[in-house]
């Protein structure tokens, strides 16, 4: 039996290293030339806690999970019940654990799954050194069907600085595990892989995110630790540094956003990265940025909410706020990406909007595409760049830096051009910066920041569209993986169904939507917010054809394929 | 006004920008805007090489004024964004100037911050312990007896907040206490805050004529300090314990190393960071 | 701060002496033109003209100075080494000063005018009575000359004016509330 896709989840507590059985499966099978995908979920302890690694192997490009998991292998079972709802399973599926594991949780037995043991404490006992992730991960290899090469190759390179005794009892682990897999009852086999021409990339979405900076020219980035969107910093900050940037960490999320404010301002692109919270603490400066017309980039990785919600879980929450937490009228950009290789174009083109239009952008990401692992084919630099609009020659005479111009976008200065000088204020002004509260400069200043978001061409990426038919999902975020799948099931069933994922989610097309869309009949509206965020951006934004459905549901439990299918299907 | 002089190459005029203050006649941030422009010039630096950066408040008007590149930002976040110019570009002399509601009330956590992080830039506190934009609230260096506030009429009761012990204590590099109607000592404060590496704080003295005009006998009050300058911080400390809040001059002259990252790139391009990705 | 001795008049070269002329005269002109646009500001035409034509008549001083120092070259002098007996030249109208207000009289603005000017009048005096230097006592008493000039046309402008009657700073308005 053989499939195109497989979903594995490891499961154990603190120090049964889960984690790095699942990262040391997800790059074999990159090796191996299979795309994979990695999620985590673990308790609220820092150390020690009982973790999950849900993995799933694939013969073409995969970046969401699937209905259910087809084995779930757990080192022990400590609380490892608690994550059961994140670990849908058939009574297809297939559950391993070890006998001297401590009790198995009722609420797995409850899914009806075929059950089998492996003695990890006791073959590990017979190995010396001899490590239970490495059994699990040489089992499960064994059971899809991984070669054995490309596994130990992967023990070999992670394990190079521990030492020769380290690397030979893992690799005698594996193999244990394997063999013992021989005698499990059976599950999916990965299908051949397909073969690569090129070697696979292993990146988080958070990582990609700090790519598409730094392809975009970033190269002063402040930083303030918060949860899911830290290794967006962690990520840059050698990084930049390898490139000749900085990044500093700041005091607060306060200082963050206004020290890249000013960084930006003396003339160099600069970004911050954070989450619910720290979007919220931002907002006041954001409208700094739009006001001033000073470009900066703020990655906003989402996460359950209100207030702390749940930090390290995913949610398309953060929409209202992104939109319109800021005070004032302040038009400004809002791009997300829709998967996890996304994460680097979107970031990358929030980058060079953002320069381009000298205004603040915000990447809204996720939980789930951030801290997610995949591998995917390597992204091609898209050209994209922070590329500024500056005064040239001398300066004639009183330098006006907010100039209205037709595109709406003025010559920016930046401090060391002799005869610029101006200062740049969140006060209305009129052309010169100078402070005005008069009626003609406000509306004049407005009408500029609002017009050069309006009448820039921002391509065929505002939105990713596929498929035809009269009956059209309407999505975005990290919501689009599970949706894509969802419609090719539909497809595969007979449908006919088409795909719009909303990229550039701030300013609004209406025209290319309404294009996008021309002959719809039905609209389903797909997202992972309670109070149905997007649908309400939509109903108040664009002109949605033919009738309209929204599912809509909170974190932190992943939008599955199957769900949107189903609505898809009882539709017809 | 052209003589034949050894003058250096600029005079504070050309510090000044054709925007005409709004501050009340008899306030003591015109004569800061003085005393800043006269050390500009002092320091012949050149104009578009200096950035000046505020937040909110009276005092926080000043960038508008002046012919420098000027940041006038949100409420208690001047310091950020002279962080971020500064470390960005540390070839532009930076300096953060603003009144004491913006420096040691919302933006407090930066003051301590900056002191601590040591940016070489000049941070300059117009403090005349009243919010006067807002109409005469108390602030943090009030004297909790205060009661023409109606937000406060009892007073706020609570001691003031003494900003060069938390500037000592933090780690400020450069500690100075002037008054504003001593423009010319006021430029020589401001000059050497400049000139010494690292984040210097000076505390100015500024009266506001409109909601504590009991401040125009501050210029009575103040005293030139009968100790020289330390670059002991215990010293400092110690006569901070002692001091009247009148003492003017530099207080404190530290040796820290300024916070500075390196900006050398050892990669030709973003695709040699690629590497790391591929398995 | 530093405050020259008192029995030392600090100025020991003609040259030096020009170039605190000069910058006394400068810095008169800017204040007054300071106080000006203070005053055009906050809606006090009358005192803002008088401060204005105040400002050109100081510019004549500077016009004198300059014409006096002609094939001198004059030393540059850090604004806090000055030799004034005061932190502050001794001719600019003083920010400290009690009649400083938007709501001022002529007669306050002129009371300033006049302590600006005698104080100058004061340096050069010190400086003929103290100065061990027959060319620096001689230029002295020639500038002397030009402020005492100022100072009798200004006793002549306040003896036209009475003291403002107690009040004359009362606003019935609040003060207006910013942002």
């Amino acid at each position: 039996m053989t499939a195109r896709s497989v979903s594995i989840t490891f499961a154990g507590s603190g120090g049964a290293g889960v984690m790095t059985a699942g990262n040391m499966l997800l790059d074999a099978a990159g090796r191996a030339g299979w795309y994979a995908y990695m999620t985590r979920s673990s308790g609220a302890q820092i150390r020690g806690g009982e973790a999950a690694a849900m993995m799933r192997l694939s013969t073409s490009p995969v970046q969401s999970h699937d209905d259910h998991f087809d084995v779930l292998v757990a080192i022990d079972w400590q609380n490892v019940g608690r994550f059961s709802a994140e670990i849908p399973m058939t009574s297809d599926g297939l559950v391993l654990g070890d006998p001297d594991g401590g009790d198995f949780p009722e609420q797995i037995g409850a899914k009806g799954a075929r059950c089998a043991d492996i003695p990890f404490k006791k073959m590990a006992k017979e190995i010396e050194g001899g490590r239970p992730n490495m059994i699990a991960l040489g089992a499960v290899a064994g059971l899809v069907g991984l070669p054995e090469d490309a596994v130990l190759g992967v023990v070999r390179d992670s394990l190079a600085k521990k030492g020769e005794a380290a690397r030979t009892a893992s690799e005698a682990s594996v193999r244990a595990g394997m063999a013992f897999a021989a005698g499990l009852p059976a599950c999916p086999r990965l299908a051949a892989a397909e073969g690569q021409s090129e070697r696979l990339w292993s990146i988080t979405g958070n990582e990609a995110a700090g790519l598409g900076a730094v392809r975009g020219g970033i190269r002063f980035v402040a930083a303030y630790p918060i949860t899911p969107g830290t290794e967006v910093l962690e990520w840059l900050a050698p990084n930049l540094a390898k490139l000749g940037g900085v990044l500093v960490q700041a005091e607060d999320e306060l200082a963050s956003i206004n020290q890249i404010i000013g960084a930006s301002y003396a003339g160099v692109p600069s970004l911050t990265a954070t989450s619910g919270p720290g979007l919220a603490l931002m907002t006041e400066s954001l409208g700094l940025a739009v006001a001033s017309e000073t470009p900066i980039t703020v990655v906003n990785v989402m996460r359950g909410g209100p207030s702390t919600g749940i930090p390290v879980k995913s949610e398309q929450s953060d929409l209202n706020i992104a939109l319109y937490g800021l005070h004032g009228d302040a038009p400004h950009l809002v791009v997300a990406p829709n998967s996890l290789a996304d994460c680097a174009f979107s970031t990358q083109w929030a980058v060079h909007l953002a320069d381009s239009l000298q205004t603040a952008a915000i990447v809204l990401s996720d939980q789930s595409l951030g801290q997610s692992r995949a591998t995917i084919a390597p992204p091609l630099d898209p050209g994209f760049r922070a590329i500024r609009l500056m005064p040239e020659g001398e300066a004639a005479e009183r330098y006006r830096r907010y100039t209205n111009t037709a595109s709406g976008v003025s010559p920016m200065a930046v401090p060391g051009m002799k005869g610029y000088q101006y200062t740049a204020d969140g006060l209305e002004h009129n052309e010169y910066g100078t402070p005005s509260s008069a009626a003609a400069d406000h509306s004049a200043q407005l009408d500029k920041r609002l017009r050069k978001l309006a009448v820039h061409d921002y391509g065929q990426h505002w939105a990713d569209i596929e498929g035809d038919g009269d009956i059209a999902v309407l999505t975005w975020g990290s919501t689009t993986g599970p949706v894509r799948e969802a419609l090719e099931r539909f497809r595969a069933s007979g449908g006919r169904a088409r795909l719009v994922s909303i990229r550039l989610i701030s300013p609004v097309r209406p025209e290319q939507l309404a294009a996008a869309l021309a002959g719809v009949a039905r609209v389903l509206v797909v997202e992972q917010s309670h109070g149905a965020q997007f649908h309400r951006y939509l109903r108040a934004h664009y002109d949605l054809p033919g009738s309209v459905r929204a599912f809509h549901r909170p974190g932190p439990l992943p939008i599955r394929p199957n769900e949107i299918f189903r609505q898809l299907a009882d539709w017809s | 006004m052209e003589a034949t002089s050894t003058c250096p190459s600029y005079s504070a005029r050309d510090y000044k920008s054709e925007v005409k203050p709004v501050w009340c006649p008899g306030c003591g941030d015109y004569s800061v805007l003085g005393s800043i422009t006269k050390a500009l010039a002092e320091l012949s630096i050149p104009p578009e090489r200096v950035a000046l950066v505020s937040g909110i408040g009276c005092s926080s008007r000043l960038p508008a004024y002046t012919n420098v590149f000027g940041f006038h930002g949100v409420h208690g976040r001047a310091l950020p964004i002279a962080t971020g110019i500064k470390v960005s570009r540390p070839e532009l002399t930076v300096i953060a100037s603003g009144g004491d509601g913006d420096g040691f009330s919302i933006g407090g956590n930066h003051f301590m911050h900056a002191c601590r992080r040591n940016v070489d830039m000049t941070y300059i506190v117009m403090d005349n312990e009243v919010y006067g934009m807002t109409k005469g609230q108390a602030s943090p260096t009030t004297a909790p007896d205060w009661e023409k506030s109606k937000l406060t009429p009892q007073g706020t009761g609570i001691n003031p907040f003494h900003p060069l012990v938390i500037a000592l204590a933090a780690g400020a590099n450069f500690i100075a206490r002037g008054f504003s109607g001593d423009q010319n000592g006021t430029a020589q404060l401001i000059t050497e805050a400049i000139r010494h590496p690292g984040f210097s704080f000076v505390q100015l003295l500024s009266p506001c004529v409109t909601f504590r005009p009991e401040q125009r006998d501050w210029k009575d009050m103040v005293h030139p300090a009968a100790v020289d300058p330390t670059d002991d911080p215990a010293r400092a400390a110690r006569r901070l314990m002692t001091d009247d809040g009148f003492n003017v001059g530099v207080l404190y002259r530290g040796s820290r190393k300024p916070f500075q990252p390196e900006r050398q790139a050892s990669v030709d391009s973003v695709a040699d960071l690629e590497k790391e990705f591929v398995l | 701060m530093s405050k020259p001795d008192p029995q030392e008049t600090g100025i020991h070269s003609v040259e030096h002496l020009l170039a605190h002329a000069l910058a006394m005269e400068v810095e008169a002109v800017e204040r007054y033109e300071s106080l000006a646009d203070q005053m055009e500001t906050h809606n006090n035409r009358e005192v803002a003209a008088l401060f204005r034509k105040l400002a050109e008549i100081e510019k004549l001083h500077v016009d004198n100075v300059n014409d006096i120092s002609e094939g001198h070259t004059l030393p540059h002098i850090a604004p806090w080494e000055y030799s004034w007996e005061a932190p502050e030249s001794p001719e600019a109208p003083s920010v400290s000063a009690e009649g400083l207000h938007y709501m001022m009289h002529p007669y306050h603005a002129i009371s300033m005018a006049l302590e600006a000017e005698r104080r100058g009048v004061d340096f050069y005096d010190r400086l003929v009575a103290q100065s061990e230097r027959e060319d620096i006592r001689k230029l002295a008493a020639e500038l002397c000359e030009t402020e005492r000039e100022h100072v009798t046309l200004l006793e002549a402008w306040l003896s036209r004016f009475q003291p403002p009657p107690k009040g004359w700073n009362e606003d019935p308005d609040p003060p207006l509330l910013q942002g």
